[in-house]
C-alpha cells in the first residue's frame, strides 16, 4: 500500500473533523450563542449609557470570545480518544506535530471562525465605529488562533480527567493572557483614535511564539496523557 | 582537582535520597530560625524609621523576600520538572510536586503583604500595576500546575503532564510580564509608581537580605520534609523504606 504523503494526511484530518463537526452542529451553534448571550448580557447587567459601553466594548468582546473557546477546547481530542480514535492517529507513521497542527487548524475553523464573524455584529450593538468593526475582525482573526494553540495544549494535558473543562480554563486562561492584551489593546486603540499597529504586531508575535511552541507541546502531552 | 569523589548521582534514587534529606533538614531549619530572628531583630528593632512612609514600610522585609522566592520557586520547579521527565529521574519530579506549594505560599504572601503595605502607602489595597498584575498571574500559574497535577492519579503521567505545564508557563512568564506592563502603561497615568526607590540604609537592605537567606533557607527545609512525604507515598511497597522507617 501507498503511504499517503504528510500533506494528503494534514487534509484527511482536517476534512474528517469538519464532516464530524457538521454531523454534530448543534455543538458548534451552542458555543456560538454562549458567545452571543455573554456578550449581550454585559449591557443589561451594567446599563445602557452608549458611553460607558463604547469603552468597554473591546474588553467584553474579547474576554467572551475567550470564554467561548474555553467551552470547545475540551472537543479537539475528546472524542476522539473516547472512541479510540487517537491512538489510532498517534500510531501513523506522519509526524506527530502535523496530526496535531491539523486537529488546531480543524478547531480553528469549526469552532473560533463563527465567533469571528459574529463580533463585528456584536460590535454593532455596542456603537462601536466601522473602522473599529474591523479591527475588531482582524485582531479576532489572530488572536484566535493563539487560543486554539495555547488551548490544545491543556485539552491534550486533561485528556480523560475528572471535571477536564474547569481543568481546561484553569490551565490556559492565565496563558491566554499575552493575546487577550493585545487583542483588547488594538480595539481599544481603535476606539480611542489611537493607532492600532503595534498592537496587532504583538498580537501576531504572539501568534508566531505559540506557533512555533504549542504543537510540540501538544505532542508530548498527548504521548503522555496515552502512555 | 580533588581526587576524592563523591557520586552525585547516586543521591538521585530516593532511597539514598530520603536518609539523605532525613538528616539535612533539621540544620536547615535551625539555619532557619536562627536567621529569621536576626533578620527580624535587625528590620524592626534596628533598622531606621523611613522619613516618608514611617513604620509601615518594614513590611518590605517579609515583603520582598517573599516576592523573589515567588519567582525563583517558579523557575526551580519548572527545572526540577524537566530534569525529571527529560532524564526520567523520578526524584526530578517529586522535587518540583515538592516545591509548588511553598512557591504558590510565597506568592500569596507577597500579594497580601502588598496590599497591606498598599493601604498606607498609597491609600488602597490594590492597584492594576504591572508588578503586582504579573504576580497575581503567577499565582494562577503556580494553582493550574497543582490542580493539574492532583487531579491525575497515575504519578507518572502527573509529573509528566506537569511538567509541560511548568515548561510552558516558564516560556510564558516574560512574554506575560512584558504584555502586563505594556498594558499598564497604556491603561494607567502616572498616578501611582513603585518605581521612586530612595537609597536604602544599609541596616535596612542586611536585614532584607537575611531574611533573604532565611526564606531560602526555609523553603528548602520544608520542601525536603515535603518531598520525604511523598517519596514514602509512592515507595510504600519497596522493602528500603520498611528499613529506614524502622
Amino acid at each position: 500500500m501507498k503511504r499517503p504523503s504528510t500533506l494528503t494526511m494534514f487534509s484527511w484530518l482536517v476534512r474528517r473533523d469538519l464532516i464530524l463537526a457538521w454531523r454534530r452542529r448543534a455543538d458548534v451553534l451552542a458555543t456560538l450563542f454562549f458567545f452571543v448571550i455573554v456578550v449581550s448580557l454585559f449591557p443589561l447587567g451594567i446599563g445602557p449609557e452608549p458611553q460607558l459601553l463604547r469603552a468597554i466594548a473591546p474588553g467584553i468582546v474579547w474576554v467572551a470570545a475567550l470564554l467561548a473557546s474555553m467551552l470547545s477546547l475540551s472537543r479537539i481530542f475528546g472524542n476522539d480518544y473516547q472512541d479510540g480514535t487517537l491512538e489510532q492517529i498517534l500510531l501513523t507513521p506522519q509526524p506527530l506535530f502535523l496530526v496535531v497542527l491539523a486537529k488546531m487548524f480543524a478547531h480553528w475553523l469549526v469552532s473560533e471562525i463563527p465567533l469571528v464573524l459574529v463580533a463585528p455584529l456584536l460590535g454593532v450593538q455596542f456603537g462601536l465605529s466601522e473602522n473599529t468593526l474591523a479591527t475588531i475582525t482582524v485582531s479576532l482573526l489572530l488572536g484566535t488562533p493563539v487560543l486554539s494553540l495555547v488551548g490544545s495544549v491543556g485539552a491534550a494535558l486533561t485528556l480523560g480527567l475528572r471535571a477536564a473543562n474547569v481543568l481546561i480554563a484553569l490551565l490556559v486562561l492565565p496563558l491566554c493572557i499575552p493575546a487577550l492584551i493585545f487583542g483588547a489593546g488594538a480595539v481599544d486603540a481603535s476606539v480611542n483614535g489611537a493607532a492600532t499597529q503595534p498592537w496587532l504586531l504583538l498580537l501576531a508575535a504572539t501568534l508566531v511564539v505559540s506557533f512555533v511552541f504549542a504543537p510540540w507541546a501538544t505532542s508530548a502531552a498527548l504521548r503522555i496523557s496515552l502512555e | 582537582m580533588s581526587t576524592k569523589k563523591i557520586h552525585w548521582y547516586k543521591y538521585a534514587a530516593p532511597a539514598n535520597f530520603y536518609p539523605l534529606a532525613g538528616k539535612m533538614v533539621p540544620w536547615f531549619t535551625g539555619v532557619t530560625i536562627i536567621l529569621f530572628i536576626v533578620g527580624l531583630y535587625l528590620g524592626f528593632a534596628v533598622a531606621p524609621t523611613d522619613f516618608q512612609q514611617g513604620e509601615a514600610y518594614r513590611i518590605i522585609f517579609i515583603h520582598v523576600p517573599a516576592a523573589w522566592m515567588g519567582m525563583f520557586l517558579y523557575v526551580l520547579m519548572a527545572i526540577y520538572a524537566g530534569i525529571g521527565w527529560a532524564f526520567n529521574a523520578r526524584l526530578g519530579s517529586m522535587m518540583a510536586t515538592a516545591i509548588a506549594p511553598t512557591g504558590a505560599i510565597f506568592t500569596f504572601i507577597s500579594l497580601v503583604t502588598g496590599a497591606l503595605w498598599g493601604r498606607p502607602a498609597w491609600g488602597v489595597y490594590w492597584v492594576w500595576d504591572a508588578r503586582m498584575t504579573s504576580t497575581l498571574i503567577l499565582m494562577f500559574l503556580y494553582i493550574g500546575f497543582i490542580s493539574l497535577q492532583s487531579s491525575i492519579d497515575d504519578p507518572r503521567r502527573s509529573d509528566r503532564a506537569g511538567a509541560v505545564l511548568a515548561l510552558v508557563g516558564l516560556i510564558n512568564i516574560p512574554i506575560i510580564y512584558f504584555s502586563v506592563q505594556w498594558w499598564n502603561s497604556l491603561h494607567q497615568g502616572a498616578t501611582i509608581r513603585i518605581a521612586s526607590k530612595p537609597t536604602m540604609a544599609p541596616t535596612m537592605l542586611a536585614s532584607m537580605l537575611v531574611l533573604l537567606a532565611a526564606c531560602w533557607m526555609y523553603s528548602i527545609a520544608v520542601v525536603l520534609v515535603r518531598v520525604r512525604c511523598i517519596i514514602c507515598e509512592r515507595e510504600r511497597e519497596a522493602p528500603w523504606l520498611a528499613g529506614a522507617a524502622a
